[in-house]
């Protein structure tokens, strides 16, 4: 697969960086948009824009039809029992922080234990850092083995009968490592606690299935798998969602409002106040119907395909240091995460930017964890379904001159 | 993007083995600085007497163009007045904004003003300024 026949599907990819046809492998970030997806936002803009629910008119009627029926292809995406049950939000940070505060904060004590991975995203980790400090509850990690994977033992020793809640990530954005969501759960569930999913690095990547992981949360942003910025999903289970108090209050979100107490709508609406993103919504619905005509079976094949090409090629260069590339489990994403020896990431990056390839330097937002692993900051390129071996040429021709850049070897 | 214009061998040779790089005693100021998006960190240590900067140095980690210019700029501002400093840090910042582009003008930043070709380079902007805006904040407080 030296070239790749999605790209078509991309024309934004059909342009120059520096002057060399660009090359972007910061797909963990965020992807690029299909047509199919542009036309969607465009023609809810275009044709069927009106604010949902609050007018009795046909224009309105249409834009929450629109919006209803993402929120159907969402459930059935990821297997929810019931569309009530997904909530849009703007991105998984938003997501996280609804379950943080409106679940979190309402049923975690003093003395009650918070387990988190250290893999896990700023945004999966301060919100709930936040909750332990407000109600002196303990925040703790559940560490690695050598390879990166979650320590299976760790699972089991650190979630306890004090346990409340679990919050872990699917699949890890620095190392790409898929986790075992299920076997967290099911000892999450023994002890009684609830588990909180961020699937952000999962759902663009592979077929998940919230009821067969058994997850009481679960949380993902449309930009990360080809639809627009600013919509995002929580999933939660029905009765937990139901017992849950409103993150945000106001509009949308009520039945009766009296001059000192409100009762709020039925679910999903208490959880939606103010005017929604129904433009992104109809963005997220095209993504969705892009991903499924594909099939997870060739993402997933054109992903490992992509990392079974890289992963020989880097460590045919001596000065590149690999993380998270030798797992046993066959467990790796499309995610390939290095440093050039001597080298800073983002020195890294700004050389592979003049021969236009778009990489991602830095901590990730998982500042723990690169602490953790002893490392200030990384080089990150990560593979979407229309990425080629072209692609990762590209990137290895790029490093090739990065130390010479530096002016480390002649 | 002409990367030779950036990674100059000054530049290279600065980031390599900073000169400055080390602790001093008794500094009058310890300033962390930090590029939080991309992870640059320094903790800049100035001693200042009779009004001058009397020895100066930094730690951390970065970029080869955070540590360099971090490093070139202690090298600048060792002996010099406070006021100096300011002057400099402003005629610094007008450069990476692409303000002043005279070379006889820059000449005041000596080895600093081989950062000039940043101002063509936005994602690195803050790379270079991160150790002025540090010290800005060491002789201003909080708010420089
Ligand atoms: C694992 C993980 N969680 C959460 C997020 C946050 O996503 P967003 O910024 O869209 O809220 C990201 C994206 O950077 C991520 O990779
Ligand atoms: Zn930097």
């Amino acid at each position: 697969m030296s070239s790749n026949k999605y790209i078509r599907d991309f024309p934004i990819l059909n342009q120059t960086m520096n002057g060399k046809p660009i090359v972007y492998l910061d797909n963990g970030a965020t992807t690029q948009k299909p047509d199919s997806v542009v036309r969607a936002i465009c023609g809810y803009y275009g044709g069927c824009n009106a604010n949902p629910h609050r007018g009795a008119y046909e224009l309105s009627v249409k834009a929450t039809d629109i919006y209803e029926s993402a929120r159907a292809k969402v459930a059935k995406f990821i297997n929810a029992e019931k569309p009530m049950e997904i909530i849009f939000t703007k991105n998984a940070t938003e997501s996280l922080n609804l379950v943080a505060y409106s679940y979190g904060l309402n049923n975690i004590n003093v003395g009650d234990e918070i387990v988190l991975t250290i893999l896990e995203h700023h945004s999966n980790l301060v919100p709930w850092q936040q909750v332990a400090k407000a109600k002196g509850a303990i925040l703790k990690y559940i560490y690695l083995d050598q390879d990166g994977n979650v320590n299976d033992e760790e699972i089991d020793s650190k979630i306890t009968e004090q346990t409340k809640i679990v919050a872990l990530t699917q699949v890890s954005n620095v190392l790409g490592l898929v986790n075992d969501v299920k076997k967290v759960a099911d000892k999450a569930h023994s002890v009684g606690a609830v588990v909180v999913v961020d699937g952000s690095q999962s759902v663009p990547h592979m077929k998940v299935d919230v009821k067969a992981l058994n997850v009481d949360f679960f949380a993902f942003s449309g930009h990360k798998m080809l639809a627009p910025m600013g919509i995002g999903v929580l999933y939660g289970k029905e009765k937990l969602l139901e017992d849950m108090t409103p993150f945000l209050t106001g509009g949308d979100m009520i039945e009766y409002v009296e001059e000192q107490t409100t009762t709020f709508a039925e679910l999903p609406s208490k959880f939606e106040a103010g005017t929604q993103n129904v433009g992104g919504a109809a963005g997220l619905s095209a993504a969705i119907d892009y991903i499924e005509k594909i099939g997870f079976d060739e993402i997933e094949r054109i992903e490992r395909e992509l990392v079974d090409y890289a992963l020989p090629r880097l460590r045919e260069l001596p000065y590149i240091e690999l993380y998270g590339c030798n797992s046993k489990k066959s467990n790796k994403t499309g995610i390939v995460t290095f440093n050039v020896k001597d080298v800073h990431p983002h020195d890294v990056a700004t050389i592979l930017d003049a021969e236009g390839v778009a990489i991602r330097a830095g901590h990730h937002c998982a500042q723990p964890l690169h602490r953790y692993l002893g490392i200030n900051s990384t080089c990150r390129a990560s593979f979407y379904l229309y990425n080629s071996t072209d692609d990762v040429d590209r990137l290895i021709e790029g490093l090739k001159k990065v130390r010479k850049v530096m002016h480390l070897d002649s | 993007m002409i990367l030779d214009d950036i990674y100059t061998e000054l530049i290279a040779e600065h980031s390599r083995s900073p000169e400055h790089r080390h602790h001093i005693d008794n500094p009058t100021f310890t300033e962390r600085g930090h590029n939080p998006s991309c992870g640059d960190e320094i903790t800049l240590e100035l001693k200042v007497a009779d009004g001058k900067i009397a020895d100066a140095s930094f730690t951390g980690v970065g970029c080869a163009i955070s540590q360099a210019s971090t490093d070139m700029m202690i090298e600048l501002l060792k002996g010099k007045s406070v006021e100096e400093t300011q002057r400099l840090a402003n005629l610094f910042l007008s450069m990476i904004k692409g303000d002043v582009t005279d070379e006889a003008e820059l000449e005041d930043l000596e080895d600093a003003a081989a950062l000039k070709n940043i101002a063509n380079m936005p994602a690195r902007v803050k790379c270079a300024t991160l150790a002025w805006h540090t010290l800005n904040s060491a002789i201003n407080g909080r708010k420089g």
